[in-house]
């Protein structure tokens, strides 16, 4: 058993993202329409050129209809493909293993979310019929527990890292500030984060994930035609997948100051992409900040900090946008919304515009690196899945 | 020998103090508190944790049959016993049947019991309501009692003998409530109160006649019903002396209806010493008395939970919370969805686990899994675990939150991570708690609640509590946070 990878085997040729944000005005086909088309225009190819279809969408619809409807595909094979909140990776991932596997020459992933129809605060999960015993917590009750035993853990003052999880909100909007498809285009001040109405534990509004309507897409093709459709490909390095158990809920030895999920899945991307010292050769990093402490946490999982160090990297500016390894350019989950489907490829979205030099020059990273990471999680510690990607613009 | 094996009460811990309700309505209230169910009980859980103390203090007592009897029923149509039987952890021959509707049946039960044969788990419970400002809100109280009856055998010696009892029945309306109303209405005071008075000396001196004693051997008596003025007229006319009338709970935990009797025989039998000899005298419709001789086993007893420590550890609720409990106030939700109904089918296949708290521990690891599961987290046997009860392990908070977003039927939800004494964790809501007073460390044990309710469908499941360190008795009634 071991887990390949297929470095250097695909290649993303195309992509397209919406703004986020609560675009009342906009269905799920809309948005679907608007990402896809963006991202044919990128490749220079129209729908009929791309054998086959994944759409991520956690619960916009059902179906690969819910795709092929809006774009008019007729007779193609289009999936939906569900995996929490990594959906959109999962999506990516799918569709750049049927092309390295040979069974197509050009595949698709659109990630869609419509999350602001609901009427609702927050995302709300619909879950099967069942027993009535299962927890009833939002996602900011569960991610607020790690704050907490992080700081009891390695001996941070709780006002302390109040401070630091308001350093990373801050980086999140100053950001995204800068990026014009972003749902919060502001800076917000550390005082601001900090005095906010609390949702969970001590987590105000601003360490929470903008909720938002969105769609992604990307054109995968064999490596060796990617030159075909564009002269400054992304190579895919690796893509890797981890799924817990769910027993970190039920076993006393797990401490809510880790998530061996994003670990794992760290581990076999830097094997498939032959990367061992992350922190020196990515140029930047895309990492699911669903909220403060979860950005803070993912900082050590994904090997970028000691462990018990994230937080005095923080705030030594080390994840800042001009820092050493700049986390969340685009502003990440806080400031650029995450719906759910779209986030995954959202994450790509980023890699794309700033590996090639495209992405607005307030946020354009200069680095001779070429190298940069995604990593997207779903559910909660101790119950997670976790996907990280590498992708490169040199093939080799 | 035939008569109890053991009892225990249940008092909820939150309390109404009466002067509360003149302060926000301007007119209404009185003096003392009331016990107030907590939005997450209802008779169901209440009788379940009476049950639960009652058996516990008697570990050889196997009941043949679960009674449960209340005015204020979680279910018609359906059994409520049921739910007792499950939560109980009882085994499928264990008949469980519902006594319902009417404020006598609490006592009927017991007395039925005391003739009956088997060993019988009798649970009271009762809920009561009423109108803002009026005298049952203020006056009424939530509660339950358990009373184990049964012949006198190994390892659940009767601790109290049945000696006798006597009844006297007419047919008046002094009290009653249509179904689904939520009040009851009540006749003019005086007429049930010429009532009350010689029906329950007719069955008392019915009780004492076939008991053969007088009432001068009767150390102690509790008089119950929910015509308060009655049942004080009724004791004077007996000329029962302040030393011998029992206290009633009625400044403390007021008339909690069908389960009073249980509830203040309860707290009398905790103190009482072998030889003593006890009346209990119930006024509804008629009125139904008994009379039971405390034995020497009663010395090895040992109440798990006495109500008196139950009365002196409630803290406040405020008025607005209490009413919105009682959905005589509507405050704005949580902009969440409401949660779906339990699926039947899901719930019947869980129903060791939703009921009982029963989880299962790996033979090979023993690693223990909450809830059970076939496939060990640690070392991955399949198919090889035992059931393991959790209901009564103690357990430390690991770590905490409070949810302001989240659906609650009172917000915020206090959730806490538990370890349990001897193994196993499991991410637990909180209850009868104030999240400000929580810290990381701190005991909780586990209690049988009534998640939420849709479709008509009420969702049964555990939450923890605080373990509270009891104060002194002497502090009784005064409220504590």
């Amino acid at each position: 058993m071991s887990s390949h990878g297929i470095r250097d085997r695909v290649a993303i040729v195309g992509m397209g993202c919406t703004p986020f944000g609560e675009l009342w005005d906009k269905g799920l086909d809309d948005l679907i329409v608007d990402a896809s088309t963006e991202a044919f225009a990128s490749a220079g190819v129209t729908k009929h050129d791309v054998d086959a279809f994944w759409l991520g969408t956690a619960q916009s619809g059902m179906s690969g209809i819910t795709l092929a409807r809006p774009l008019q595909l007729e007779g193609k094979p289009v999936s939906r493909v569900e995996n929490y909140c990594t959906t959109g990776s999962e999506a990516l991932r799918a569709a750049a293993y049927a092309v390295a596997s040979g069974a197509y020459d050009m595949a698709m992933a659109v990630g869609a979310e419509k999350v602001k129809d609901s009427g609702y605060q927050g995302l709300n999960a619909v879950n099967p019929p069942n027993d009535g015993t299962g927890r009833t917590l939002t996602a900011a009750a569960m991610f607020s527990m790690v704050a907490p035993a992080y700081a009891e853990k390695y001996g941070v003052d709780i006002d302390q890292l109040s401070d630091v999880l308001a350093t990373i909100s801050a980086k999140n909007h100053y950001n995204g500030a800068r990026n014009p498809r972003a749902q919060f285009r502001r800076e917000v001040s550390k005082e601001t984060i900090c005095a906010s109405p609390r949702v969970a534990g001590s987590l105000g509004i601003f360490d929470c994930a903008g909720v938002a309507d969105g769609a992604a897409a990307a054109i995968v093709v064999r490596a060796e035609d990617a030159l075909n459709y564009t002269d400054s490909p992304l190579y895919i390095k690796a893509l890797a997948f981890s799924t817990g158990s769910g027993s970190g809920l039920i076993d006393p030895g797990y401490d809510y100051t880790h998530f061996p999920e994003c670990e794992w899945a760290a581990a076999d991307a830097y094997a498939q992409a032959g990367i061992t010292d992350p922190r020196r050769q990515l140029a930047f990093a895309e990492v699911h900040d669903c909220f403060t402490p979860t950005e803070l946490v993912l900082m050590e999982d994904l090997g970028f900090a000691d462990r018990g160090t994230a937080w005095k990297e923080v705030l030594a500016g080390t994840f800042a946008l001009n820092g050493e390894l700049p986390v969340n350019p685009d502003g990440g989950l806080k400031s650029f919304g995450h719906p759910v489907g779209a986030s995954g490829l959202r994450m790509f979205f980023e890699c794309w515009l700033q590996l090639r030099g495209e992405a607005t020059p307030e946020r354009q990273i200069t680095s001779d690196k070429t190298l940069a990471l995604t990593h997207n999680l779903g559910g909660y510690p101790g119950e997670m899945v976790s996907f990280v990607s590498v992708v490169g613009t040199q093939r080799g | 020998m035939r008569g109890i094996i053991s009892t225990a009460g249940y008092v909820p811990y939150r309390r109404l103090a009466r002067s509360s309700v003149a302060a926000f309505l301007g007119a209404g209230g009185g003096k003392g508190t009331r016990a107030v169910a907590s939005h997450d009980e209802d008779t169901t859980t209440m009788g379940v944790e009476a049950g639960r103390s009652a058996l516990r203090a008697v570990p050889a007592a196997a009941p043949s049959s679960v009674w449960f009897a209340t005015a204020t029923p979680a279910y018609l149509d359906k059994t409520n016993a049921t739910a007792v039987h499950a939560a109980l952890r009882m085994p499928s021959d264990v008949g469980a049947l519902d006594l319902g509707g009417a404020l006598r049946s609490g006592m009927g039960a017991l007395m039925t019991a005391m003739t009956g044969t088997g060993t019988v788990l009798v649970v009271l419970s009762d809920q009561r309501d009423g109108l803002p400002g009026g005298t049952d809100e203020c006056f009424g109280g939530d509660g339950a009692a358990a009373v184990v009856v049964g012949d006198d055998g190994p390892g659940a010696p009767v601790v109290a003998e049945y000696l006798g009892a006597g009844s006297a029945t007419d047919e008046f309306l002094d009290r009653w409530r249509a179904p689904g109303d939520r009040r009851s209405r009540t006749w003019e005071e005086r007429f049930g109160e010429t009532r009350y008075v010689p029906l329950g000396r007719e069955a008392w001196a019915r009780a004492l006649k076939a008991a053969g004693v007088e009432q001068a051997e009767v150390t102690t008596v509790a008089v119950t019903g929910m015509h308060g003025r009655a049942a004080k007229a009724f004791a004077a006319k007996l000329g029962l002396g302040t030393d011998v009338l029992a206290d009633d709970l009625a400044g403390t935990v007021g008339q909690t209806g069908a389960a009073h009797p249980g509830l203040v025989l309860s707290s009398v039998l905790e103190r009482a010493r072998p030889g003593d000899v006890i009346g209990l005298v119930h006024l509804a419709d008629g009125a139904d008395a008994l009379v039971l001789r405390v034995t020497e086993a009663h010395a090895r007893w040992v109440p798990s939970r006495p109500v008196d420590e139950q009365v002196a550890a409630g803290a406040e609720v405020d008025y607005g919370r209490f009413l919105s409990w009682r959905q005589m106030l509507t405050p704005e939700p949580p902009r969440r969805p409401e949660p779906a109904r339990v699926s039947a089918s899901a719930a019947g296949r869980s129903e060791g686990w939703k009921f009982g708290f029963v989880g299962s521990r790996d033979h090979a690891s023993g690693a223990v899994h909450l809830p059970p599961a076939r496939v060990s987290m640690e070392g991955g046997a399949v198919d090889d675990m035992e059931p393991v009860p959790m209901a009564d392990s103690p357990g430390t908070v690991v770590t905490f939150t409070v949810d302001r977003l989240a659906y609650s039927p009172s917000p915020p939800i206090v959730f806490a991570v538990v370890d349990f004494d001897g193994g196993g964790r499991f991410p637990a809501e909180l209850t009868d708690v104030d999240a400000d007073t929580l810290s990381i460390g701190d005991r909780v044990e586990m209690t049988f609640r009534r998640l939420y309710s849709a479709d008509g469908i009420h969702d049964y499941f555990w939450k923890a509590r605080p373990l509270r360190k009891v104060p002194p008795v002497a502090d009784a009634g005064t409220a504590r946070s």
